[in-house]
């Protein structure tokens, strides 16, 4: 059982990442792209952690990718999540060249493969508060 | 290299499912006492301390506030916190700081009290912009990503759960003789690890590591006070560290900065795997395990479930690993709590490790991982400076 007291933890809305929670907020998903070297900047932050450059581009990217790897929770250790189990916590790893830390939803658990093609799902989570899961590809 | 530092004293406290009226300062006093008599030093003779933090009792300064416990005036005092890596590592600053002149006997210390819900109820605060972008999505400790670091392994290589499983049932056969292990009563099959109940597919409760109370404490010194000890000295041949944040963003998830720390620690020492006879190897999971005896160099990429399937690593076996039982068997007290690798690692090189002596005791490495797959540090360890 979820423990009473303990909220659902959520992510701080405001700064670095701030457009990014936004952009899911409205169906997409953003990420600043470093100009000089190329790579995808994630987690949201004000330079590149690949070459410091704080010349970056924020762009939308496609949400189509794979499952990376992933592991059926039983028992969840944060309080909230205790008695949301099993549930599907995951690497998803977008064509555009990052990995997501995520949950994937709407199928049954044994359903989850490495490899599997998945497709994001922006779900409201609380207010104004949107969060990026992931489900099998419809397409 | 000749080494310029020696580990001469070392002290286990027996570690507790729950506390039991201790306070970390107080175990890492008592622990610290132990050990310093252990060497056949005095409180005098400590001029060097090196601590990590203590979850339950976090504090500021907590280097004075140790060193001003036990009444010591040091000229070195450092404080590590690189998660599982931090116990390793602590020997390596200690080992340099000798090396350097900077101390000539050195204490090094981990002690923790364990409340299953006190992480919860008073965590140490922590600042970690990603953790925004995994704990609303589920993310259960370590505990999933370790989970994931298995599953993606078996996907890519084909690795068994049985062979995972087989880690923490050979560790208990070594537990039976440590009259210091959490669980040292009832031996472990194959088949009990895999009937424990999964906590994250695919690890089993019994694959996971059990974080306790207790202490260690480990002395060390320079080369030319050293063999005047009351026990054989063991020297600190070699140490490497390597860090590599978000291990999802690398380019393999699955090779882990272990292959830059051991090769950093084997190329120090001026020797390679196939001198070891002996390993301590970070056990919070049993994937770990696998993980890091390959980027260790013990076998290839991939091959760590037949290696571990292959190799009796009983302290009895041809590979003996995590001879006092490892953290799973042991328990782990705080975030240093690999400190009894080392503590097991010395009291074998010493041949002080009674009925659970490994036949060959000449090199131990001895590795710290911490994050997930993220802080590594590993040690070489030999009886011959």
């Amino acid at each position: 059982m979820s423990t009473p007291g303990f909220p659902r933890p959520l992510p701080s809305l405001d700064g670095d990442s701030a457009r990014y929670w936004k952009a899911l907020g409205e169906g997409r998903i953003e990420l600043p792209r470093c100009v000089e070297c190329a790579r995808l900047v994630f987690y949201p932050r004000p330079f590149c952690p690949a070459c410091h450059s704080d010349h970056l581009a924020w762009e939308e990217i496609s949400g189509a990718g794979r499952v990376y790897t992933f592991s059926v929770v039983h028992r969840a250790t944060h309080p909230w999540f205790m008695d949301k189990t099993p549930y599907v916590y995951a690497v998803v790893e977008l064509q555009a060249g990052v990995r997501l830390p995520t949950t994937v939803v709407e199928c049954e658990p044994s359903a989850v493969r490495v490899g599997l093609r998945v497709e994001p799902v922006f779900e409201a989570a609380d207010e104004g508060v949107t969060l990026l899961f992931f489900r099998p590809a419809r397409r | 290299m000749r080494s310029e530092a020696a580990i001469v004293g070392f002290s286990e406290l027996a570690p507790t499912k729950k506390p039991e009226g201790q306070t970390p300062l107080g175990l890492i006093a008592e622990a610290s006492r132990q050990a310093i008599d252990d060497a056949g030093l005095g409180a005098t003779d400590v001029d060097g301390i090196v601590v990590c933090p203590a979850m339950m009792q976090y504090s500021m300064l907590w280097p004075s506030v140790v060193a001003e416990h036990l009444g010591l005036e040091p000229s070195y005092l450092d404080f590590v916190d690189l998660g599982g890596a931090t116990s390793c590592a602590m020997i390596a600053r200690a080992a340099a700081a000798v090396a350097q002149g900077r101390a000539r006997n050195v204490l090094c210390v981990n002690g923790d009290t364990w409340d299953p819900k006190g992480m919860y109820l008073k965590p140490p605060p922590m600042v970690a912009p990603l953790r925004d972008f995994t704990l609303p999505y589920g993310a259960a400790g370590a505990n999933a990503d370790y989970a994931m670091a298995a599953r993606l392994h078996m996907e890519r290589y084909g690795t068994t759960e049985r062979q995972l499983a087989k880690v923490a049932a050979d560790q208990r056969t070594s537990a039976l003789r440590n009259p210091l292990a959490l669980f040292r009563d009832q031996p472990l099959t194959i088949d009990d690890v895999l009937a424990s109940p999964v906590i994250c597919d695919p690890l089993h409760k019994l694959e996971i590591v059990l974080p306790c109370t207790g202490a260690e404490a480990v002395v060390l010194t320079s080369a030319e006070r050293a063999r005047d000890r009351p026990h054989e000295p063991v020297w600190v041949l070699g140490y490497g560290e390597a860090l590599a944040p978000d291990p999802f963003q690398r380019e393999d998830f699955l090779v882990t900065p272990t292959v830059e720390s051991s090769r950093r620690a084997f190329e120090m020492a001026g020797c390679g795997p196939h001198d070891v006879t002996l390993a301590q190897i970070y056990d919070c999971y049993t994937s770990a395990v696998l993980i890091e005896l390959e980027d260790a160099g013990f076998c290839a990429k991939g091959e760590g479930g037949p290696f571990i399937e292959a190799h009796d690593l009983t302290y009895a076996g041809d590979f003996p690993l995590n001879t006092g039982g490892g953290m799973l068997s042991f328990g782990q007290p705080g975030l240093g709590g690999g400190m009894t690798l080392v503590v097991e690692a010395v009291r074998q090189l010493m041949t002080r490790a009674g009925d659970r002596q490994v036949e060959r005791n000449d090199v131990a490495f001895v590795h710290g991982n911490g994050g997930t797959f993220t802080e590594e540090c590993s040690l070489v360890l030999g009886r011959s400076s």
